[in-house]
C-alpha cells in the first residue's frame, strides 16, 4: 500500500486497492502471444506473473517421432531470430552421436552465419526496444541493416529466416560463389552504420533516463535463475559457450567476451551493441580464407544414433541453447529436451520488474530480448 | 502595410449583409459563415497534417510513406478518412455510454473554440479579445476533459491510466505554457492578439527579447509538445505500454474525432507560438531598413503565418520522430523541478529588462 497517500480532508491514509491487468496475449510489446498478469497499484507493479501456453506446438514431442534430420526444420519454429544457431545445435550433437568430424569448411561456413544470425537478431532487438521506449525510427534503421544480411542468407540457402541450412553431417548446400563479397560488403557497410545507432539512441537524455538503474540484476540473482546471453553478460555473469564450450570455428578465432557489471537495462543495451562489433570482427576473420573442401560428410539416409546420451549447446542471440538427445538406437530420438535461453531468462522478469513502473517493465521485457515461441514450445 | 488586409473583405461582407437584415439576423449569419469556415478548416487541417505528418515520419525513417492513392499517396488521407466514417461505431458492453460519446466531442469543442482566437491573417480573425492569450490556454486546455472522460467511461484499464497520466501532463504543462506567454506579454504589454502582433511590426519579440524569449520560446515548445499529447510526451497513449492509451476502445469515426484532434490541437499550440513568438501573420521585419520591409511586406500575411505554423509543426515532428518516450514520474518531474523554476526566474527577469528599457 502506498504510504505517503492521505485523504486531505481527513488525514487518514486513503484506501487504495491492487488491480489486475493482463498485459498480452494482445499486445504490442510482449512481442509475441506472451500473457503477463500484472498486479499494480497505481502504475506501480507488484507482481508479474508470465502465463504461457498460447503458442505451445509441443516440439519436444513431435521430435520422438521425427528422424534426425527433420527434427531440424522443427528447431527453425523456436527461435526464429537464431534459427541457424538452432539448427546447429541439433546437428552438433547428432554429429557427436555419429562421431564424425566436420570438414574445416563447414564449421568455417557455419560460424560466419552464426555470426551473421547473431546480429541479425541484435539488429532487429535494437529496432525493436527503440520501438518499445517510443522512438519509433530505430525500427526501420535497424530492419535496413537486417536486409542486407537476409538478402545474403536468401542467395546462400533459399530462405530468409527460418533456414535449415545446417544438416547433420554438414550443410545442405555449398555457399553461392557471391558470398564472400556480399558479406564483405556488409560489414564494411554496418562498420559505417552502427555508430549510427549510437547517435539515435544512446547517448540520448532520454534514453538514458529510461534505462540506466532500470531493471537491475545482480550477478548472484543471473546465476540463480540462470540467465544467460547478453543479458546474464550484463550482470557480470560470464556465460559465453562459444568461449567456455567453444565449437564448430569459434577455437580458431579471436574475440571478446563483452561483459558489464551494473545488470541494469542500460548495461543489456551496451552489451549487445558491443557484441555487434566482436560479431563482425569474428566474421572478418574468417570470410577472407574460406578453406577449401567438402561442404558435408556422407551420412547414411535415414540417421540412426547409437544408445546413449547426448548434450550440446551453442551461444544463441539469446543466450546458451542446449539440445539433450537420449536415443535407443532408432532412427528418432526416445526422448528431445531443449533448453532453451528465453525461458530461464522470462522467469527473472518478476524479480526485476518489482516496484518499477508500467513504463519500465516494457524497457525490461525488451532488454530481455524475449522471443515468445523459444520460450513456448 | 494595406497590402492583403482581409479587413476590406470581412467589412464589406458585413455591410453588404446590413443592407437589408436586422442587425440580429446578420450576426446570426455571419455566425454560420464563421461556422461553416471552421469546420471546412478543420478537415482541411486533419488533411493535411495527417498526410504531412505521414510523409515527414516516412522520410526520417528512410521510407517513402504513403505512395498508392493518387499522386505521391496525397489521397490516402482521404480515404482513411472515409474508412473511419464507414467503420462500425463500437462500443464496450459496460462502457458509460453517454460518457463514451461524449468525450470525444468535447475535445474538438475544445478545438474549435481555440481556432475561433486565432489570427490567420491580417484582419482575419473572428473574435480578437482583450485577453486573448488567457482566452486560448484556458479552452484548448479543455480537452483533457474529454481525454478523462474517454478514459474513465471506456471500462477499460489501460484507458483509465492513460486518461490519469494525461490529466496529471496537462495540467501540469500548462503552467508552463501560460508563464512562458506571459513573458512575452510583459514585452508586449497586452493579452490582445492584434496588439501583441502589432507591437512586432519592428521585429519579432524572439528576436528583440534577449535571452528570456529564447527561453521562454523553447519552454513553450516543450510544454505545447506535451499539452497536445505528442512524443516524446505521448505518454497516454504510450503504443508500447498501453496499446493506444486514453481512445483505445474507440472505433470508427469517434476515433477519427481523437485523431484530428490530436493534429489540429498541434495546429494551435504552433500557431499560438507563431503569433507570440514569431510575429504571427506579421512579415519579417529588420528595425527601420525600410525597403527591406517594404519587400517583405509584399508576401501576403496569410503566407507568414501558416509559413511559420508549418515550421514549428515541423519542430515538433522532428521531436516526435527521434526521441524515446518519457516516463510519467520523468514528465512531471521535468515539469515541475526544471521547466517551472527556470520559467519563474525568467518571467522576472524579462520584466527587469522591460523595466531598464534594454529590449530592442
Amino acid at each position: 500500500m502506498a504510504e505517503t497517500a492521505t485523504n486531505t480532508n481527513t488525514g487518514k491514509p486513503l484506501e487504495t486497492q491492487e488491480y489486475f491487468i493482463n498485459m498480452g496475449p494482445q499486445h504490442p510489446s510482449t512481442h509475441g502471444v506472451l500473457r503477463l498478469m500484472l498486479t499494480l497499484e497505481g502504475e506501480t507493479i507488484h507482481n508479474v506473473e508470465p502465463h504461457l501456453g498460447y503458442i505451445h506446438r509441443s516440439i519436444e514431442k513431435m521430435c520422438e517421432k521425427d528422424t534426425y534430420a527433420q527434427i531440424i526444420h522443427l528447431t527453425d519454429r523456436m527461435d526464429y531470430l537464431s534459427s541457424h544457431m538452432n539448427n546447429e545445435a541439433v546437428s552438433l550433437a547428432v554429429e557427436q552421436g555419429l562421431e564424425v568430424e566436420m570438414p574445416e569448411r563447414v564449421k568455417v561456413i557455419r560460424t560466419i552465419i552464426s555470426e551473421l544470425t547473431r546480429l541479425s537478431s541484435h539488429q532487429l532487438w535494437w529496432g525493436v526496444f527503440g520501438m518499445d521506449l517510443g522512438a519509433i525510427t530505430s525500427f526501420l534503421y535497424g530492419f535496413r541493416d537486417r536486409e542486407m544480411i537476409i538478402d545474403i542468407f536468401e542467395e546462400t540457402c533459399g530462405a530468409r529466416l527460418t533456414m535449415n541450412y545446417n544438416v547433420p553431417g554438414g550443410l545442405m548446400f555449398d555457399i553461392h560463389p557471391n558470398f564472400q563479397k556480399r558479406t564483405k560488403a556488409f560489414v564494411e557497410h554496418f562498420r559505417q552504420k552502427l555508430p549510427e545507432y549510437d547517435q539515435l539512441l544512446t547517448g540520448n537524455v532520454i534514453f538514458e533516463m529510461r534505462t540506466k538503474g532500470i531493471g537491475i540484476l545482480s550477478k548472484e540473482d543471473a546465476i540463480s535463475f540462470g540467465v544467460t546471453g547478453p543479458t546474464g553478460r550484463a550482470s557480470g555473469f560470464s556465460n559465453d559457450v562459444r568461449k567456455h564450450n567453444p565449437y564448430s570455428a569459434y577455437p580458431q578465432v579471436e574475440f571478446n567476451e563483452v561483459l558489464r557489471e551494473e545488470g541494469d537495462s542500460y548495461a543489456r543495451y551496451k552489451v549487445r551493441i558491443q557484441e555487434m562489433w566482436e560479431s563482425m570482427s569474428i566474421i572478418e576473420q574468417l570470410i577472407e580464407n574460406i578453406p577449401e573442401g567438402d561442404y558435408k560428410v556422407k551420412t547414411k539416409a535415414v540417421i540412426k544414433l547409437p544408445k546413449g546420451e547426448y548434450y550440446q549447446k551453442v551461444e544463441t542471440a539469446r543466450g546458451e541453447f542446449g539440445v539433450y538427445i537420449i536415443s535407443e538406437g532408432g532412427k528418432s530420438p526416445y526422448r528431445l529436451k531443449f533448453r532453451s535461453p528465453g525461458f530461464s531468462n522470462l522467469s527473472a522478469l518478476n524479480h526485476m520488474a518489482k516496484g518499477v513502473k508500467i513504463a519500465d517493465l516494457v524497457v525490461i521485457m525488451s532488454t530481455l530480448d524475449l522471443v515468445i515461441p523459444d520460450i513456448d514450445r | 502595410m494595406n497590402i492583403y488586409d482581409f479587413k476590406s473583405l470581412t467589412d464589406s461582407i458585413h455591410t453588404s449583409l446590413s443592407v437589408n437584415l436586422s442587425p440580429s439576423a446578420v450576426t446570426i449569419i455571419e455566425f454560420i459563415i464563421i461556422a461553416f469556415a471552421f469546420m471546412m478548416l478543420f478537415t482541411l487541417l486533419g488533411l493535411i497534417l495527417v498526410y504531412a505528418e505521414r510523409k515527414i515520419a516516412a522520410f526520417f525513417q528512410l521510407r517513402l510513406g504513403p505512395m498508392r492513392v493518387g499522386k505521391w499517396g496525397i489521397a490516402q488521407t482521404a480515404a482513411d478518412a472515409i474508412k473511419l466514417i464507414l467503420k462500425e461505431p463500437l462500443v464496450t458492453k459496460n462502457a458509460d455510454k453517454f460518457l463514451f460519446n461524449l468525450a470525444p466531442f468535447i475535445i474538438i469543442l475544445s478545438t474549435f473554440m481555440a481556432l475561433g482566437a486565432m489570427p490567420f491573417a491580417k484582419g482575419l480573425h473572428a473574435l480578437d479579445f482583450d485577453i486573448g492569450i488567457l482566452y486560448l490556454t484556458a479552452v484548448s486546455s479543455l480537452g483533457v476533459i474529454g481525454i478523462l472522460i474517454a478514459g474513465w467511461s471506456s471500462d477499460n484499464k489501460y484507458s483509465l491510466i492513460g486518461a490519469m497520466r494525461s490529466g496529471a501532463q496537462v495540467v501540469s504543462y500548462e503552467l508552463s505554457v501560460g508563464l512562458s506567454l506571459l513573458t512575452v506579454v510583459v514585452l508586449a504589454g497586452s493579452l490582445q492578439f492584434s496588439e501583441i502582433i502589432a507591437s512586432q511590426e519592428a521585429g519579432w519579440w524572439i528576436f528583440r527579447g534577449h535571452i528570456p524569449a529564447l527561453i521562454a520560446f523553447t519552454i513553450f515548445m516543450i510544454a505545447g509538445t506535451a499539452e497536445t499529447n505528442r512524443g516524446p510526451f505521448d505518454l497516454p497513449e504510450a503504443e508500447s505500454e498501453l496499446t493506444a492509451g486514453f481512445h483505445t476502445e474507440y472505433s470508427g469515426l469517434k476515433f477519427a474525432f481523437f485523431f484530428l484532434a490530436e493534429f489540429v490541437n498541434m495546429f494551435i499550440i504552433a500557431g499560438i507560438g507563431a503569433t507570440v513568438f514569431l510575429g504571427g501573420w506579421m512579415p519579417f521585419h529588420i528595425g527601420n531598413w525600410e525597403g527591406f520591409n517594404r519587400i517583405m511586406d509584399f508576401i501576403p500575411s496569410l503566407f507568414w503565418f501558416f509559413g511559420k505554423v508549418a515550421f514549428l509543426i515541423f519542430l515538433m515532428m522532428w521531436f516526435k520522430w527521434t526521441f524515446p518516450r518519457l516516463r510519467i514520474d520523468q514528465l512531471l518531474r521535468l515539469e515541475w523541478k526544471y521547466l517551472l523554476p527556470i520559467n519563474l526566474v525568467n518571467i522576472l527577469f524579462m520584466a527587469f529588462i522591460v523595466l531598464m528599457g534594454w529590449h530592442f
